[in-house]
């Protein structure tokens, strides 16, 4: 109940300040098992990118959020479980323990992921080299549909070490689904899916 | 006719207008719907084009104008504070778009804070509270050096005249000249209260107005004056517009506090200013490389294109706001 509260005073707010627009250029929105993956330059990158998403596709898509900072103060973990429904994951390797399990459970179960391969957020204007992880992904559920997205202007609204964000129009454009093919190389893949990403800046 | 008008209470008056206003709209409404029943014929299919494209024109045109009447209509019957906050709301969207096809940098979040969290709620609270004497300044000269000082403390000079030149234009187009439109209820002309309404109503039918008529005229014409800039704007066009506007004017002039000849006169001033906005929003809009602030062009933001309704009104507000107030010495 409170947690529905919050979400829909989230998108209220979002959609305020950003207008949080959705473009479906290469796909329309579709309720089958997918994994978007982005550019990400902000913390607001997963909340716009989850209000973007129609009503029915957001309950079954799940974003990933870094454990270290989404789970740093109560009201973060709060938010990002029982609102965004996301998915944790480490950023640094803690023993021998595949830091993509969680991913696969949520894959398994048969939940959409929301992905940021670079792993961490850029600065430039063009996205840092993917990690692996989509590949990964890609390589153990060839079913799951991969579909690029790029966020416009989010950076814009919440610089590094802000705290009040600005209004700005910002959208986010999906591209066509692309696909692991047979026998690619890791690295072929993911500068691919890289350049897959970048694409949809000027599209 | 006129006597009628006057054995009217100002509430009675008002009604009538919005009547008479959106009859005229669903007959409006009613005319494009059977001229695009008629443009579907397939006789016409080969050469859809031209005529075709007009008819989205007039169509874009005429849910404009509807979305006007209602939102005044609206105003005008909740009363002024919600008519100030709606006008407030609309100052935040269109200064949202402006903004968003405005390159700022990491520096300037301070300033854009400041903007739209502190200056335009101020503005709207002064034009409330009835500051007049503040609100017409407050902008042009405290922000003016505020907005500029923000930025200088984000401590990025990379250029920092030209990101300080568009903030400040934005909030003078979008913050500034939109709550000159709200401004105008709290007019107070002796033995006229409560009818201030009308004052809007004729603002911004003699600006719609002028604009509809010159992008009509232009139609016919070729030769623009700025081709780079605007293909609508021919002097002939402007003429006709403007001409139309103070006209306009002069046959509403029962429903304002003017008398017929100063009523043309206002008209002509606020049709004359909202078409030159309107071309100066154009040559903006020219420079970002964009056609509208909207989806209608190339848009990546997902903006609406609310600023491309109201800009004329944008320029025109204050520009006749003020020469109501020097003309009757209010």
């Amino acid at each position: 109940m409170r947690a529905k509260a919050m979400s829909l005073f989230l998108l209220g707010v979002v959609r305020l300040l950003t207008g949080a627009q959705a473009r479906w250029q290469g796909c329309p929105p579709k309720a089958e098992q997918r994994i978007y993956f982005a550019n990400h330059q902000s913390h607001a990158d997963l909340v716009l990118i989850w209000a973007a998403l129609p009503t029915a596709l957001r309950s079954i898509t799940r974003p990933i959020a870094a454990k270290d900072y989404w789970t740093a103060s109560p009201l973060k973990r709060w938010i990002t479980t029982e609102v965004f429904n996301a998915v944790y994951i480490e950023r640094e390797r803690k023993g021998d323990e595949d830091p993509l399990q969680p991913l696969i459970d949520a894959l398994e179960s048969g939940d959409s992921l929301i992905l940021f391969p670079e792993g961490t957020r850029g600065f430039e204007e063009l996205p840092q080299p993917f990690k692996s992880g989509l590949y990964n992904l890609a390589q153990r559920f060839p079913g799951v549909v991969l579909v690029p997205a790029w966020i416009h202007n989010v950076q814009r609204v919440i610089p590094k070490g802000e705290v009040i964000p600005v209004p700005m129009l910002c959208s986010v454009t999906f591209g066509s689904p692309m696909q692991l093919e047979q026998g690619e190389a890791r690295a072929d893949f993911l500068v691919r899916a890289r350049e897959a990403v970048i694409e949809l800046s000027d599209a | 006719m006129t006597s009628f008008l006057r054995s009217l209470t100002p509430d009675q008056q008002v009604s009538l207008l919005f009547v008479v206003l959106f009859g005229l709209l669903t007959l409006a409404t009613g005319v494009t719907l059977a001229m695009s029943l008629r443009e579907k014929h397939p006789t016409e299919m080969p050469e859809p084009t031209r005529r075709g494209l007009k008819l989205q024109d007039y169509q874009s045109l005429l849910r404009t104008s509807w979305m006007m009447a209602l939102v005044f209509w609206l105003a005008w019957a909740a009363g002024q504070g919600v008519a100030t906050s709606l006008f407030a709301l609309v100052s935040f969207l269109i200064l949202r778009e402006f903004i968003s096809l405005s390159p700022t940098r990491r520096g300037d979040h301070r300033s854009l804070l400041l903007a739209f969290f502190i200056v335009l709620p101020l503005q709207y609270l002064l034009v409330w509270t009835e500051h007049f004497d503040l609100f017409t300044v407050f902008i042009p000269v405290y922000v003016f050096l505020a907005i500029p000082t923000v930025g200088a403390l984000g401590n990025d000079p990379h250029r920092f005249l030209e990101r300080n030149a568009k903030l400040q234009w934005g909030i003078m187009v979008c913050v500034y000249g939109m709550s000159h439109v709200p401004a105008l209820l709290l007019l107070d002309f002796p033995g006229f209260d409560g009818k201030m309404a009308f004052l809007v109503f004729f603002l911004v039918l003699v600006v719609q107005t002028a604009m509809l008529v010159q992008h009509v005229v232009a139609h016919r014409l070729s030769q623009p004056v700025a081709p780079a800039i605007s293909q609508s704007f021919h002097w002939r066009s402007w003429a006709a517009g403007v001409m139309a506007g103070g006209l306009l004017g002069a046959a509403l002039a029962g429903f304002t506090p003017f008398k017929p000849l100063p009523a043309m006169a206002m008209a002509l001033v606020a049709a004359m200013a909202g078409s030159f906005g309107h071309l100066v929003m154009k040559a903006i809009k020219r420079d970002r490389g964009v056609t509208h602030w909207g989806s209608a062009g190339r848009s990546v933001t997902g903006a609406n294109g609310l600023l491309d309704r109201v800009d004329a009104l944008c320029f025109a507000a204050p520009v006749f706001f003020h020469s109501v107030r020097w003309k009757f010495g209010l």
